[in-house]
């Protein structure tokens, strides 16, 4: 029999508001084995961990149940104080009376009642307790970024700038991301190209970090310290090594029509392409599905021009096998396509286009070379509509847009008015707002600076209609302050359209185990104590997977994320999780479900002996655990069909002794 | 087709294509046909059998006989070659030491229908084209086959051989829309009260024999938890007249996406409770929420229950039709 010290901590008024922490001491201490039972006022304090540990030596107790708050927060610190006192700490159970009992509770006697029976369920489940060692694995030093935007290069530069290695996975076949599109950047206005681009090429000379470009990550096995990662190095049709970007192809390739997606679609690009002049790595892709030579079979101009010979019409995918210690999602974002807005036009009108676009268009390498333009007739526009939070704020039954607010557009938006009647001052700029959000350093003086200085017209209030009228776009918007239908007479509208996660973040997540929330951005371990590491062990976020939010933040939080990721390379070896499963030999089928569902390639099978009855031996298929591979996530004990499959600390027995503990009347 | 069955064994025998020969013989009553081992021509002369009778599904023997080494030749109809399957794919028996012999079958007489349809003394069966000649002791009887066939041959899935090494007979196709989840809609148009009382009403009459486990191919844990001490299930003393339903419906859990949908279990159910009806509705559930899937086609497939895939259904969404 096990001898049993029971905790009930008040977490203040916390859980003391809602629960009657004396009556469930009292009930507890009755239960079967319980020596000792109280409450106290904080049990995570110095004092309270004293009080424990002092019952630990006085009563010789051999257990120990701590009601208090999710043993997220706290059942380490209970553990190490147990352990101080020589008890296995794996002898330690939490119930959960705060997230799980005061906090979604509000009638004292019904609180009361369910802090007893969870306080119950671990008593039962301490009875069956086993002292657990753990064990140790090593950490391999060399981390993967997925995303090569703004946030990945930040967070890969970091990395290798403390002496590790770092490989960057890009789905384009150049780093630079959205940034690379963008034209200036908010408050400061300094050229996104000016001082994105010097970090891609530190990216490049840097001999600890490894781009892959042009490549997904296929498959995500292992664990925290010990992750092996397969890369679809997709087929570009031109040796890496060989091209040295001169260009040439670029220009000769006869297929002149595929739309640029670089610049959004406003102008067009060769089949063979640079997506622009600072590219890294600067290396030409055939797009084979605007290439001749690769759908007919006839051309083959670029490889004639090529000096080098770097073209390859027969490459074909290739898959990298790479381990890593740890990986960091930085997937980023795309701005969502506002087409299901027909009221606004986009899909119909030439001349609305999106915020991004409008970037393309300003840019100085974009397609009009920098001069405002507009798409449809390449005139210069006099009348400006700027749309915010198209497709965000929306209600969640609203299933046309997201629920957040995008967070970047009020000031992108002041930026592109701002930039519009500088250039351009015979321009008049309207914005259409339903409120305008400009928190941060530098952020509201800069706002202002566009509606006092630049005189650009701020309206609260929507946007109902756009419709095209000949060449002229006709606006209909409700100014909500004096309560007006207002017409506008537009030359040019743009949307401020959502954020919306990149479409390959969901699967990405699924293959890191890693979760995410309803709009698909990552999850963070904890929102405010641990907003970069995901709850899953060694990965860890950067940038806008994250949630909506500008450069100089995605910049901060790539490189908070780079530091856990050095604390973690730094180390040797990682502390094991004892608790793992293990298969009863006496019970296995060697049936496989067990290895089938096993997402970290935990479990083996080998042919071995028994005996038989009659002296006799025979030969089995059975299962074994390599301990040092599985991180006790269960799957296995529940897809055995045979009951073998058992984990160390959270044993069926032990959870049905909790299950019985519970339904006990 | 008995004789050249025969033959065919011996022949197999005599050439050292296996030691042994796994079919069936002739049990206390014509109908009462069992599962048995063949070693030498002469007992295959004296007692194997094949006929309408024949209605034992082999596969299951075979884990027995793959501990004991040599070489076995089994005999399978059509719908036993996926329970030979299922049993490959999860271990349970070696592919190199069985020989296959493909068997044509065009389903079995349920013995129990011929008596209720008032035939008694039965000694024999054949077949007659649409109709079985059953020979009594006072006088040979004919019965169309629509009458007389088992549940699960009247709903048959099948008729292609899944596996073999050689056929007998010819292997057909398989059977598109067999109407064996017909029963299945039926319970689930059912208010959850009457469903309740009709599972009461077919499983209080359970005399946990076990026969329905103990036939049951996908039943080969090497200690079941019902005979195990240690599972603090095995042996309990029943709480309620309701828990001891509950066997069967921990067994149909046990065995969900592994069911080839054999129908054992109902066939030598004594009492004759549809068990089959609870493995067709984890069959039809499986089929609706990842697409169709049928346990034993293929030995290589990975079955659903058994994989993650990125789009599978959410648990929320798969209660849907819970009333």
């Amino acid at each position: 029999m096990q001898r049993i010290g029971v905790f009930i901590c008040h977490c203040g008024t916390n859980i003391a508001a809602t629960v009657d922490v004396k009556a469930v001491a009292e009930a507890l201490g009755r239960e079967p084995g319980v020596v000792f039972s109280t409450d106290y006022q904080y049990m995570c304090s110095e004092s309270g961990q004293t009080l424990m540990r002092d019952a630990i030596r006085e009563h010789k107790l051999t257990g120990v149940v701590v009601c208090s708050c999710s043993p997220r927060m706290h059942e380490a610190t209970f553990r190490k104080a147990a352990e101080k006192e020589g008890l296995n700490p794996y002898m330690v159970e939490i119930a959960n009376i705060r997230e799980q009992v005061s906090w979604i509770h509000k009638d004292i006697a019904e609180a009361t009642e369910k802090a007893i029976i969870l306080g119950r369920a671990a008593i039962a489940k301490v009875h069956l307790n086993k002292p657990l060692t753990a064990g140790e694995s090593p950490v391999t030093k060399r981390a993967l970024v997925i995303g090569g935007g703004i946030a990945g290069i930040q967070t890969a530069l970091d990395i290798a700038e403390a002496g590790f290695e770092v490989d960057i996975v890009e789905k384009e076949p150049t780093i630079g991301g959205k940034m690379a599109q963008i034209d200036k950047t908010f408050p400061t206005l300094d050229c996104a190209a000016c001082i994105l681009t010097p970090k891609m090429v530190d990216v490049a000379q840097n001999e600890k970090i490894r781009i892959f470009s042009y490549s997904e990550v296929e498959s995500v096995k292992g664990f925290v310290g010990n992750f092996k990662v397969a890369i679809r190095k997709k087929a570009r049709y031109v040796d890496e090594e060989k091209c040295t970007g001169c260009g040439i192809c670029t220009e000769k390739c006869p297929q002149k029509k595929v739309p640029n997606a670089f610049n959004m679609g406003l102008d067009t690009r060769r089949a063979i392409y640079i997506p622009f002049a600072q590219a890294v790595p600067k290396v030409a892709t055939i797009d084979a599905n605007y290439c001749t030579m690769m759908k007919t079979g006839k051309c083959g101009i670029c490889q004639k021009f090529c000096g080098v010979g770097a073209i390859d019409y027969t490459q074909k995918d290739q898959i990298v096998e790479r381990e890593y210690g740890a990986i960091v999602a930085a997937t980023g974002f795309n701005p969502m396509k506002p087409t299901q807005y027909d009221e606004l036009g986009y899909a119909t009108c030439e001349d609305v286009v999106t915020s991004l676009e409008l970037e393309r268009l300003m840019n100085a390498a974009g397609p009009t070379a920098g001069t405002l333009l507009r798409p449809s007739d390449k005139k210069h526009p006099h009348t400006v509509v700027f749309v915010q939070c198209v497709g965000s704020r929306c209600d969640a039954e609203n299933e046309k847009g997201k629920p957040y607010c995008s967070k970047i557009c009020c000031m992108y938006t002041a930026k592109h008015a701002m930039l519009i009647r500088e250039k351009y001052p015979d321009t008049e700029v309207y914005v259409f707002y339903i409120d305008v959000r400009t928190p941060g350093k530098n952020f509201d003086e800069f706002y202002r600076r566009a509606v006092e200085q630049y005189g650009v017209h701020y309206i609260k209030g929507q946007v109902g209609k756009v419709v095209e009228e000949n060449g002229t776009l006709k606006v209909q918007a409700s100014d909500l302050l004096s309560g007006e239908q207002l017409h506008i007479d537009a030359d040019l509208v743009v949307l401020a359209t959502a954020v919306e996660p990149d479409k390959s973040a969901r699967s990405i997540a699924t293959m890191l185990t890693a979760s995410m929330d309803t709009n698909d951005f990552f999850t963070e371990a904890h929102a405010k104590l641990r907003p970069v590491e995901s709850p899953t062990a060694g990965i860890f976020l950067s940038g806008v997977c994250q949630g909506p939010k500008d450069i100089p933040e995605t910049v901060s939080q790539a490189s908070a994320a780079a530091a856990k990721v050095i604390g973690l390379l730094a180390k040797d070896k990682l502390t094991c999780n004892p608790c793992v499963a293990e298969s009863d030999e006496m019970l296995c089928n060697g049936c496989s479900s067990c290895e089938k569902v096993c997402p970290y390639g935990a479990i083996t099978y080998a042919d071995k002996e028994f005996r038989g009855p009659n002296r006799t031996t025979l030969i089995r298929r059975v299962a074994s655990v390599n301990a040092a591979v599985c991180q006790g996530c269960g799957a296995c004990t529940v897809a055995c069909p045979s009951g073998a499959m058992d984990l160390k600390g959270f044993s069926n027995r032990q959870i049905m002794a909790e299950v019985d503990a519970i339904c006990k009347m | 087709m008995q004789e050249l069955m025969k033959k065919r064994a011996i022949e197999l025998l005599a050439d050292g294509t296996c030691d042994r020969v796994l079919g069936w013989e002739k049990g206390d009553f014509a109908y009462d046909q069992t599962p048995a081992l063949f070693h030498t021509a002469e007992e295959l002369r004296a007692s194997f059998v094949y006929n309408g009778f024949s209605a034992a599904n082999l596969s299951k023997y075979l884990v027995k006989e793959c501990r004991a080494g040599g070489k076995i030749a089994v005999f399978l109809k059509p719908c036993d070659t996926y329970s030979f399957n299922q049993l490959l794919a999860e271990h349970r028996i070696k592919r190199e030491m069985i020989y296959v012999i493909g068997v044509a079958c065009d389903g079995k007489a349920d013995v129990e229908k011929l008596k209720d349809a008032g035939i008694d003394g039965i000694t024999d069966i054949r077949e007659e084209g649409e109709c079985y000649v059953v020979s009594t002791i006072y006088g040979d009887k004919t019965v169309k086959k629509a009458e007389a066939l088992a549940e699960r041959c009247l709903n048959c899935k099948s008729r292609k051989h899944m596996a073999y090494d050689e056929l007998i007979g010819e292997s057909g196709e398989v059977v598109p829309n067999s109407g064996r989840f017909d029963m299945v809609e039926q319970l689930e148009a059912m208010t959850p009260d009457e469903r309740y009382e009709f599972w009461r009403g077919e499983l209080s009459r359970c005399i946990r024999c076990n026969a329905c486990r103990n036939v049951c191919p996908a039943c080969t844990c090497e200690q079941c938890i019902f005979d195990n001490p240690k599972s603090g299930v095995a042996q309990k003393a029943a709480v309620n007249s309701f828990e001891e339903n509950m066997f069967h419906i921990i067994r149909a859990f046990h065995v969900a996406g592994r069911c080839t949908d054999c129908g054992e279990c109902s066939r030598v159910c004594p009492e004759h409770i549809p068990l089959h009806l609870l493995n067709r509705k984890f069959i039809k559930d499986v089929n609706s929420f990842y697409g169709e899937y049928q346990a034993g086609e293929d030995p290589a497939a990975r079955p659903p229950l058994g994989r993650y895939e990125k789009n599978d259904i959410e648990p929320g969404e798969a209660g849907g039709n819970r009333a």
